[in-house]
């Protein structure tokens, strides 16, 4: 299950749709919105998401990693919309019978959503200007995984 | 010709001025419907860090456009 939403993520409440009395390990990624970014000071940052793709896309992401993972279950959250500091953007979980599945399937899919969902983010900056994020940093650091 | 709708989203859109328009276009791939709205537009982004779709359905640069499709222009994505 992949959906966006506009209204707060709380990581606490989605983890129980993983609960399986055959996981013994789950792992949980959440990307929080951070007050600085190249050197520039960050006030907040506005998602923009186009919907229909991004649910499909992010589907096949969630399938590509239960292929590699068996016995897998794997949701994601994103936030659309204008998001402060200190929030979190992206929640990603999953359960699998072991731990090592559970790490490695949360990093997949977290490294592909950034880099093949569409969602972009806008920075509004503290001196008042703002500006398009470009990921290719994004995809550089996630290219170990990829 | 070709009537194709293009959608813009993120920094292409503030680029047009729009969210989409419907141009008359002799483009055989997408990759022609996008260097038809970097003329248009000035747009500089290099066409590899984008990404593209036709009716909704992820796509290639060299991918077929036909006449009363909709082509969706994806700057570089930064999700998460």
């Amino acid at each position: 299950m992949i959906r966006m939403t506009a209204k707060p993520i709380d990581p606490s409440e989605l983890r129980k749709a993983l609960f399986d009395p055959a996981a013994g390990a789950y792992c949980g990624f959440e990307g929080w919105i951070r007050n600085e970014n190249d050197g520039q000071a960050v006030l907040r940052l506005e998602y923009e998401v186009y919907e229909p793709l991004a649910i499909s896309e992010g589907e096949s992401i969630l399938a590509e990693a239960r292929d590699r993972f068996p016995h897998l279950h794997a949701h994601c959250v994103h936030r659309t919309g204008l998001l402060e500091i200190g929030e979190c953007a992206v929640w990603v979980g999953v359960s699998a019978p072991h731990r090592d599945a559970a790490f490695h399937a949360c990093r997949y899919i977290i490294d592909h959503l950034k880099v093949r969902l569409p969602i972009w983010k806008k920075e509004h900056y503290v001196d008042g200007h703002s500006g398009w994020v470009n990921c290719e940093r994004c995809a550089t650091h996630g290219k170990a995984a990829l | 010709m070709k009537s194709i709708t293009v959608r813009y989203f993120a920094m292409f859109r503030e680029h047009a001025g729009v969210d989409a328009e419907t141009l008359s276009l002799e483009a055989a791939t997408a990759r022609d419907v996008f260097s038809a709205t970097r003329e248009r537009h000035g747009s500089a982004e290099p066409s590899g860090h984008c990404k593209v779709a036709i009716n909704d359905v992820m796509a290639d640069w060299d991918s077929p456009v036909n006449d009363g499709d909709t082509v969706l222009l994806f700057p570089p994505v930064a999700g998460g």
